[in-house]
């Protein structure tokens, strides 16, 4: 155990809470991805992870730094940012080329029907 | 002014990252931040077709954005609770249609990324044919309540904020 | 108990729990019955690396991590818009 500084009481108790909660919310948006069943309903999962799991782990980063070197480290805000930004364009990506590949597979299976709408 | 800053607002956080990213505030890195400022927004201009943004009532977008980082909490809680306590068949996940009477490429876009950072909601694509917008819900209750929600508590704040009020004025 | 030694079993059991979301990712990516399961996958799996350097970064007090959850991030976006954009279009036989 190389780091990790002796912290104040008062800064240690939430950057552990943020901590020990951003690993169960990373945890459980996995799980989701394993566990449900059809892929519209597994594309859910992993958002919780993105939103909330980094996010706390993000803030828990922050104020650690902060207050370990005593002055003001919030450049993982440009983490936070830069995720708020992109994660929503990669599953709006991921979930149009499911149902475009849906549709397709659809298509071919059944040439003479229009396939409708999924 | 406006030929040399065509959006203060972007060059603005494009200092203000520059500054977090170097972790100083010295005087030398704030010339290099700004004249970043300056020449990304020119250079890149030609690469946005529909131009800058126009935010005309900056209180109305922090309100609703602040709204949305509640909403997200809430969701989060949500689906963590249907994945750890329900079994998957017994999820109703659907596709819903909104009407969207939304028209500015940049609101359509503030609106895709809140609808899809919220978890549980995934934006797919705006059918073009009657501009209505096709969205997975994960677990679907009452659809007409999802098209009100969206309806009034996203989609009227974004138009305040992007939209001209009155049909005659200068839409960028 | 010293602050310390506190913050060494918070981290620890966040690192314990990432890793076992890397394996559930993984799991997914080898299983996965489609295309689109398998990108989801490696999509939520560099979001899960992005976390275990940032973890990592707070475990040795070290600010280095940083940068390399920004390029982890960084290149996580890109991979899987190229990924998605494949999906959609690139079809071999089309």
């Amino acid at each position: 155990m190389s780091g990790a500084e002796s912290l104040p009481w008062w800064a240690a108790i939430p950057v552990a809470l943020l901590l020990v909660l951003g690993g169960l919310i990373t945890l459980v948006g996995t799980i989701g991805l394993a566990r449900l069943q059809s892929f519209y309903q597994r594309i859910h999962g992993p958002a919780i992870t993105i939103a909330l799991g980094a996010g706390c782990i993000l803030v828990a980063s922050m104020l650690y730094f902060t207050v370990a070197q005593s002055r003001l480290v919030i450049h993982e805000l440009l983490i936070s940012v830069f995720v708020l930004m992109t994660a929503p364009v990669v599953s709006m990506l991921i979930m149009r080329a499911a149902v475009y590949r849906d549709l397709r597979a659809a298509r071919d299976m059944d040439p003479g029907n229009d396939a409708g709408n999924s | 002014m406006r030929r040399w800053l065509p959006s203060p607002l972007l060059s603005a956080s494009l200092l203000l990252m520059w500054l977090m990213l170097n972790q100083t505030l010295e005087p030398a890195h704030w010339l290099l931040g700004g004249v970043l400022g300056v020449l990304a927004p020119l250079l890149s201009r030609p690469l946005q077709p529909h131009g800058h943004a126009r935010i005309r009532r900056p209180l109305a977008l922090f309100r609703l954005l602040w709204m949305a980082a509640v909403e997200i909490v809430r969701s989060c809680f949500n689906v963590t609770q249907i994945i750890l306590l329900r079994r998957s068949a017994d999820v109703n996940s659907q596709f819903i249609r909104v009407p969207l009477e939304l028209k500015s490429p940049h609101g359509l876009a503030l609106l895709s990324c809140l609808i899809n950072s919220t978890p549980g909601t995934v934006w797919v694509e705006i059918l073009p044919e009657r501009h209505e917008l096709l969205l997975h819900v994960f677990d679907l209750h009452d659809e007409a309540w999802w098209v009100h929600t969206i309806k009034t508590r996203y989609e009227q704040p974004i138009i305040e904020v992007f939209e001209t009020p009155e049909p005659g004025g200068s839409r960028t | 108990m010293t602050t310390a030694t506190l913050l060494s079993a918070a981290s620890f059991f966040a690192l314990a729990c990432v890793v076992l979301a890397m394996l559930l990712c993984t799991l997914r990516l080898m299983v996965g019955p489609s295309a689109q399961d398998r990108v989801l996958a490696l999509d939520t799996l560099w979001m899960c690396v992005m976390v275990l350097a940032l973890l990592l970064g707070i475990r040795h007090g070290s600010q280095i991590y940083f940068e390399a959850a920004l390029i982890i991030a960084l290149l996580g976006f890109v991979s899987t818009i190229a990924l998605a954009k494949f999906l959609m279009r690139g079809e071999v036989i089309e």
